[in-house]
């Protein structure tokens, strides 16, 4: 893999910021996009430009082509059995809430458990809790060890014939850490629980087969992986999408409006996976990350992983070198992927992220959208987040830690 | 007549329990913010010329030559817009 030839391909690295070079380190939060994805974008708007299905002009038949070759390009991805099995919505949190309310409010009641980890961003918590509020089901919530690994037993133990779904990130967004979900997903089938794991931060660095790994639902985000804002995937087992209700209503979702005098209008939703998809889609949103699934399997997924774990290993032993440096996690970093949390003592986080932010190191500072790992388990106010991509360097890093020794002499 | 309005581009909460509150001036206007405030608060640390921990009208707070400061312990919007008027302005 050469990150030096990649990285031309990414117009916004040559740019600075406060007099320095840029470095990107929030890559867990949005990722660079290459210049591929920006043309095809640009390409769409300047020569194919139309919505797509239901009209029999040239354009519009051309957006559908880009739009439709694009879920196939991502079912390929992802390994789906099928490309019905790919909707594409706004984001991981769209997904999430998408099953919570259109699978959820409809399967959930009384006496029913939903299942989730502490360690889970606020996307497969908060859907979660609000549609308990409305239907009066209960959300138990599995134990994370101290150093951030998933608690297996605990999670196990807690199935019983009231769950009824469990929901677990593949990785972790604080820690990196790599959760076993075929396990998960093998524990929540043999208890006739469906399972949902949220892989916004797995699938841009790994590869993921949805059907070895044999999970009812995925959830993850464009933006994550060299694709825009704006859109991301739903991928579901037909048989249990077929089953589901519609998330929302307006066109393209619909089949048939029939008007009947007196009675108001019958309605039959369409085929999966446009059921799912209400309104004028994300064309041009689909058409780039598909571009950016191209990008990431020419360089491949086992040569992304393997980058991104060299750099943690090497990150790690150059934290380790600041004495004020406290790294949060499992110190076994085999199992994590390119996300370092941490904190430097008698700074908070938001200072640090300042402080790097004069030198043109971009990290995130606060929760992370994970106030309960945050709380309950780390036991951190907030934290520091240095997270990393393709194109990210160890020569970034080294300057990243000569930063972090002049932050420790504050 | 110039508010605090004129040099500053965002006030954002931060994320996290520490509740600390960003501000960040206007670029074109930040090097005239940063100066303004170093006239009148009280430089209690200075680190390689981009960072300045301050105190004014005992409230501590650091200031980056980025462009940004970090308040600690405001009790709300108001009680920051009366600090922000009296360094700025």
């Amino acid at each position: 893999m050469d990150v030096q030839a990649l990285r031309k391909d990414f117009p916004i690295l040559k740019r600075q910021v406060n007099n320095n070079p840029l470095i990107y380190f929030d890559n867990a939060a949005t990722t660079q996009k290459p210049r591929q994805v920006i043309n095809a974008i640009s390409n769409f708007y300047e020569n194919s430009n139309a919505n797509v299905h239901r009209a029999v002009h040239t354009l519009s038949l051309e957006a559908t082509d880009l739009y439709e070759n694009s879920r196939q390009k991502i079912s390929e991805f992802i390994k789906a059995k099928d490309w019905s099995e790919v909707v594409f919505v706004r984001g991981t949190t769209e997904a999430i809430n998408l099953v919570a309310y259109s699978w959820g409010l409809n399967n959930l009641g009384k006496g029913d458990e939903v299942l989730v980890s502490l360690m889970e961003h606020h996307s497969n918590i908060v859907p979660w809790e609000i549609t308990a509020k409305q239907k009066g089901f209960t959300i138990k919530y599995a134990k994370v060890n101290a150093d951030g690994k998933l608690d297996y037993d605990d999670f196990e133990n807690q199935f019983s014939i009231k769950t009824k779904i469990a929901c677990l990130s593949q990785v972790s967004n604080v820690t990196g850490i790599t959760n076993d979900v075929k396990r998960i997903t093998k524990a929540a089938h043999d208890n006739g629980s469906l399972m949902l794991v949220d892989g916004a931060q797995s699938v841009p660095h790994m590869a993921v087969d949805v059907q070895d790994l044999g999970m009812d639902f995925l959830a993850f985000s464009g933006h994550k992986m060299l694709g825009p804002t704006g859109i991301g995937v739903l991928y579901g087992k037909k048989e249990v999408l077929q089953k589901m209700q519609p998330f929302q209503g307006g066109g393209e979702m619909i089949k048939e409006v029939e008007y009947k005098q007196g009675k108001g209008c019958s309605l039959s939703w369409n085929e999966l996976p446009w059921k799912f998809e209400a309104g004028t889609p994300n064309i041009s949103g689909a058409i780039g990350l598909a571009e950016a699934v191209r990008y990431l399997q020419a360089i491949g997924m086992d040569n992304v992983l393997n980058h991104e774990k060299e750099l943690t290993k090497y990150a790690v032993e150059g934290m380790q070198q600041c004495s004020k440096v406290i790294i949060h996690g499992s110190s076994d970093l085999s199992n994590n992927c390119g996300i370092i949390s941490f904190s430097v003592k008698g700074l908070s986080s938001h200072d640090v992220a300042l402080i790097c932010d004069n030198y043109g190191i971009m990290i995130r500072s606060g929760y992370h959208c994970a106030q309960p790992l945050h709380q309950e388990v780390l036991k951190l106010q907030s934290s520091d987040r240095a997270s990393f991509y393709i194109y990210n360097t160890k020569e970034e890093i080294d300057r990243f830690v000569e930063v972090l020794k002049e932050i420790g002499q504050l | 007549m110039a508010t605090i309005d004129d040099y500053v581009s965002r006030i954002e909460g931060t994320c996290g329990a520490e509740k600390d509150v960003i501000v960040v001036f206007k670029y074109e206007k930040k090097d005239e913010a940063i100066a303004n405030i170093l006239k009148k608060a009280q430089i209690k640390n200075k680190i390689a010329g981009i960072i300045f921990e301050l105190t004014f009208q005992d409230t501590s707070f650091r200031l980056y030559s980025s462009g940004k400061a970090i308040f600690r312990s405001i009790k709300n919007r108001q009680e920051l817009n009366n600090l922000l008027a009296s360094l700025l302005l």
